[in-house]
């Protein structure tokens, strides 16, 4: 078996993970603090400026998986592949309208997780409690799905798998375990250098040698570069729902949160799209895939398309660089989630209910153990269930996010929602939409509504939201009419502007410009 | 704060105008440099698009 190794490959790939490994224990002294306290391990002390987070909301959203599994769906089913590409546009706006109200108002009052907030707005520790669950259970299959992109290129050098996952899996959870978000951020640097050179590598030499990018575009069959008429509804829907379901992820909260102003937030809404191009032009690499006759494997079906294609272009020793880039662009999501999944278990479950009266010391201890336990749980399932429950749970996951929609966004704008509502409507959200999942046996995102044809095949999650919202409103009504009345939780300045109460932080970042202060 | 200027959030409306209704751009030509019109309109939707929020972010300012 070790005759099929690339030792060139392999070689480059090693020599990555060291200099990884360094860095992500090492970030503990940037900034040196206590780093027993959960604002500090979980959020870095919320000390990020403009640049740091930028490669850190970036390398966490931009994830390995994305860069292997949308060239793969390009490469399988063509032009609705480029759904990543508006989702990826609107989301922006989306992220400019909410996130600095919720960032301003995490910041006053010492939020680390969404669920922080949703407990204060409706004053409901049961809320909150769901909302951290729905958290928790939508990353797990994301964070496993980090660990099924590394196994993918483990697979292409042709290393036994198992045995190197776990090596992946120490230097995560150690460097995790140790440092914190400061880990990740600084990794998200060295993720980011080879990532950037991959790629543009990638999208300048292979369309060279094969012919050009018109040559590409005009030998693929015809149409697979477009959208049939009958795709327009799920193309829209979904890649507007997964739009309004990115930022209610707990990994995207955090990398938030970890910001140091509000200026940070909003400057970064306008600058992350960058990502979103260079995702488009990984997106392309499944066309090229298709060009120069990759074949899909037994184990990885299209998912090997990005790998492959790269082993058949570049000498071995630049595949390994690749690769490296790949597994990198794994590791810095998969430690921001497993962080913010320990987070919502140590703020909204532990305090909550089990220690109420737990120390902040206390807290940072329980969410460096759960994000261990988190990531244990991620590894054993990519390992022992087959892959495609892992991806089918990754895709309700995303159902499953989008159903605290009412509770964590909408609740940033209006007082007119009332909790028994939020929770009703955010159960019948769960409830449909894992019934529409089932019907059609995970075998996609979309469904036909009624039978009503193409134009009502729509993305599940969005029809299940448009139903949770529904119900948020009618209950809403109908607790007025029993006598309810909107309160204000959480006094409007809150939301707009720095309070004094808390002393302000001191930058952690590489641009001077924001060091000097905001 | 409330007395920001509120009419630039117009253009965040614009990328989900563009976006929104795939009838309007799932098609080959006109192609650029080849490329299918698909592919390169939402190409230059990704620069667009920041340049919405940029702007906005901006204007408020």
């Amino acid at each position: 078996m070790l005759a099929s190794v690339e030792w060139g490959a392999l070689s480059v790939f090693i020599v990555i993970g060291g200099l990884v490994t360094v860095t992500g224990i090492v970030a503990a002294r940037w900034r040196r603090a206590k780093l027993d306290n959960l604002e500090e391990w979980g959020l870095a002390g919320r000390r990020f400026g403009t640049v740091v987070t930028w490669f850190l909301v970036g390398g966490d959203l931009y994830t390995a998986y994305t860069f292997v599994a949308v060239p793969a769906l390009v490469f399988g089913k063509g032009g609705i592949g480029l759904f990543a590409i508006p989702y990826t546009i609107v989301v922006y706006p989306i992220v400019l309208l909410t996130m600095p109200r919720l960032w301003q108002v995490a910041r006053n009052r010492g939020y680390v997780t969404g669920s922080d907030f949703v407990r204060d707005r409706f004053d409901s520790r049961f809320l909150a409690l769901m909302v951290a669950l729905t958290g928790i259970v939508a990353t797990m299959p994301y964070i496993a799905l980090q660990m099924y992109g590394i196994e993918v290129v483990l697979a292409q050098m042709g290393v036994p798998v198992d045995a190197s996952l776990w090596v992946a899996f120490a230097i995560l959870a150690v460097f995790t375990y140790v440092s914190g978000l400061r880990a990740p951020a600084l990794l998200a640097l060295v993720k980011d250098a080879i990532i950037w050179v991959t790629v543009l590598v990638c999208v300048i030499y292979i369309p060279i040698r094969l012919g050009g990018y018109g040559t590409i575009f005009r030998k693929l069959p015809a149409g697979t570069a477009t959208l049939p008429g009958t795709s327009s509804a799920a193309y829209a829907s979904l890649f507007f729902g997964s739009a309004l379901a990115l930022f209610l992820y707990p990994h995207a909260l955090t990398g938030v949160f970890s910001a140091q102003s509000q200026k940070v937030v909003k400057r970064n809404a306008a600058l992350l799209p960058a990502y979103s191009f260079l995702l488009g032009l990984i997106a392309l690499l499944g066309f090229m895939a298709i060009v120069a006759g990759v074949k899909p494997s037994a184990k990885f079906g299209g998912n090997v398309a990005v790998p492959a294609l790269i082993d058949k272009m570049f000498p071995s020793g630049f595949a390994g660089f690749a690769f490296a880039a790949i597994a990198v662009g794994a590791l810095v999501p998969a430690s921001v989630m497993s962080i913010a999944a320990a987070n919502l278990f140590s703020r909204n479950v532990w305090r909550d209910f089990i220690r109420r009266h737990a120390e902040p010391r206390e807290e940072a201890l329980v969410s460096r153990v759960v994000s261990l336990l988190v990531k244990v749980g991620a590894l054993v399932f990519i390992l022992y269930l087959p892959t495609t429950d892992v991806i089918n749970f990754q895709l309700a996951g995303g159902v499953w996010i989008l159903q605290t929609l009412p509770a964590v966004l909408f609740s940033l704008y209006t007082r007119w929602l009332n909790r028994w509502a939020v929770l009703a409507g955010w159960a019948v959200g769960m409830g449909w939409g894992t019934y529409m999942l089932a019907k059609i046996h995970f075998a996609g995102s979309a469904y036909d509504l009624g039978g009503l044809g193409s134009h009502w095949t729509w993305y599940i999650g969005l029809y299940a939201v448009l139903a949770n919202v529904v119900v948020v409103a009618v209950g809403t009504a109908l607790a007025y009419l029993l006598g309810w009345r909107p309160r204000t939780t959480i006094a409007e300045a809150e939301y707009e502007e720095q309070l004094t109460s808390r002393p302000p932080t001191e930058p952690l970042d590489l641009d001077p410009q924001t060091a000097e202060g905001v | 704060m409330s007395t920001r200027r509120r009419w630039p959030l117009v253009f965040l409306l614009l990328p989900f105008v563009a976006l929104l209704y795939p009838p309007w751009y799932a098609h080959v030509s006109p192609t650029l440099w080849g490329i299918p019109f698909f592919v390169w309109y939402q190409f230059l939707w990704v620069i667009l698009g920041a340049a919405c929020t940029g702007l906005t972010y901006l204007l408020r300012e």
